[in-house]
């Protein structure tokens, strides 16, 4: 039984929460890079120009890429020969907390979602996996709301066709529009129930945003790669205003379901994708 | 690129058209979600005002903490049209501009054009390439706001592509 105490959790998730917020992740940084080169829009490829300026200039004066600094949503796979000393959860708000502040990064997060109050860097939506073996791996993915705000969830009917499914995740693309700050990258989670493809959506959005190279099922794939040609040809482009770069990438995760139903939630990230892993 | 300086007179707004790419130099102030609810109370109520909305422009903006030795931390836009139930009051009042990002609705482009304003956009989640520009900040009102509370800000160049021009012609259009 390995021990790991809720102090060396507190110090991981303190410094994760500052590492994605101001250096952005190298999978999305060259993606932009790549939809600079592709683009052919010029305003569009001025924005997209200052985004990826914007990245250096984040990450080389320790500011955070995006005010907006959201809501934390921390995932721990633990492994179940490990003995945590300590409370986890409770480190992992600590951290949280911590982090946040160090960090000069925005208090976003208000205590009752209905009372609102006064904003504080206190909370964190926690996804909690028991996995084999002795390691916990911790990720820090600080969802902006801008984004937040355009996930959706449709239940199909078993007998649905495919377009229907990539009509409905297009549709979500174009009602999130210039708001939730294009090119995106869009998580799509198919199957399980309404809330477990939520949260593949949001899980989708940890994969590494080149695609096809990660996607074992030859069908998802083939999805992720129509989605990705049919969502770019919108011309929705950076901040709305036309071009080429309206997602970087699709990712898809599947998920058994029930035999009456086809659960499919749509999670959109900004071009502002922002996660980061440590492994203790 | 045209470059504007505050306060927006009747004959710089007008020379503004949706799409035109300008720099914006003098004074602005951010007000954003809870801001905007309670200037839109205190003008229902006809109390005193915070700030004087004549002539102003607000950035729909909720700044990180500055880090020591610079004035504002990351401080992009946010999407304006949580605004949008407010902003035709607010124009009534005499504000002439506003920056954010995406969309706004008809009724805000209706009342742009009435009150012969302008919607501007600010390059959406590049916070940190903003607060270049951003050379000395003033908290104002609303301090328990946190983010949110409203701070003037004397800005220096900062770019910006008009919108919504004062005759009502959107880019998104």
């Amino acid at each position: 039984m390995r021990i790991i105490s809720a102090n060396q959790i507190n110090d991981a998730v303190s410094d994760l929460c500052i590492r994605a917020n101001i250096d952005l992740r190298k999978d999305v940084l060259q993606a932009l890079k790549r939809a600079y080169l592709k683009e052919k829009n010029r305003r569009a490829k001025r924005i997209l120009n200052a985004i990826i300026k914007n990245a250096s200039i984040a990450k080389r004066e320790k500011l955070a890429i995006c005010q907006d600094t959201g809501l934390p949503v921390v995932f721990a796979e633990l492994g179940q020969d490990v003995r945590i000393k300590g409370d986890l959860k409770s480190a992992i708000r600590k951290g949280v907390e911590s982090g946040y502040k160090k960090g000069h990064l925005r208090n976003s997060i208000v205590d009752n979602p209905l009372l609102r109050g006064r904003p504080s860097y206190r909370g964190a939506v926690i996804h909690l996996d028991l996995v084999k073996g002795n390691n916990l791996k911790l990720t820090v993915l600080p969802k902006g709301f801008g984004c937040e705000n355009k996930s959706q969830v449709k239940m199909f009917n078993p007998t649905a066709r495919i377009e229907e499914i990539k009509n409905f995740i297009i549709d979500v693309v174009k009602t999130a529009g210039a708001d939730a700050c294009p090119p995106f990258v869009v998580g799509v989670g198919i199957g399980g129930t309404a809330d477990y493809a939520s949260f593949l959506a949001k899980k989708a959005l940890l994969r590494s945003v080149r695609v096809s190279k990660y996607q074992s099922i030859k069908v998802v794939a083939k999805l992720e790669q129509e989605l990705l040609r049919e969502i770019n040809q919108l011309n929705i482009g950076p901040m709305g205003l036309g071009g080429r770069a309206t997602a970087l990438a699709v990712n898809v995760e599947t998920y058994l379901t029930h035999i009456a139903g086809l659960p499919v939630a749509v999670n959109i990230s900004c071009h502002a994708l922002r996660s980061a892993s440590r492994v203790l | 690129m045209k470059k504007i300086s505050t306060p927006l007179t009747d004959q710089m707004i007008n020379s503004l058209k949706s799409g035109d790419e300008i720099l914006l130099t003098g004074t602005i102030y951010t007000a954003r979600d809870q801001a905007h609810k309670r200037l839109s109370d205190t003008i229902k109520k006809v109390k005193k005002m915070p700030v004087v909305l004549g002539g102003q422009i607000i950035y729909y903006c909720g700044p990180t903490a500055a880090p020591r030795g610079k004035a504002i931390g990351s401080c992009g836009p946010t999407t304006s049209s949580r605004m949008d139930e407010f902003t035709p009051l607010l124009l009534s009042k005499g504000l002439r501009g506003m920056i954010g990002k995406g969309r706004r609705s008809e009724e805000v482009i209706k009342a742009i054009k009435k009150h012969k304003a302008v919607y501007f956009l600010a390059y959406a989640g590049c916070g940190a390439l903003i607060s270049k520009f951003i050379q000395r900040v003033r908290l104002i009102a609303y301090k328990d706001l946190g983010p949110e509370a409203i701070y003037r800000l004397e800005v220096k160049g900062l770019p910006l592509i008009v919108a919504i021009d004062s005759r009502g012609r959107s880019i998104y259009n």
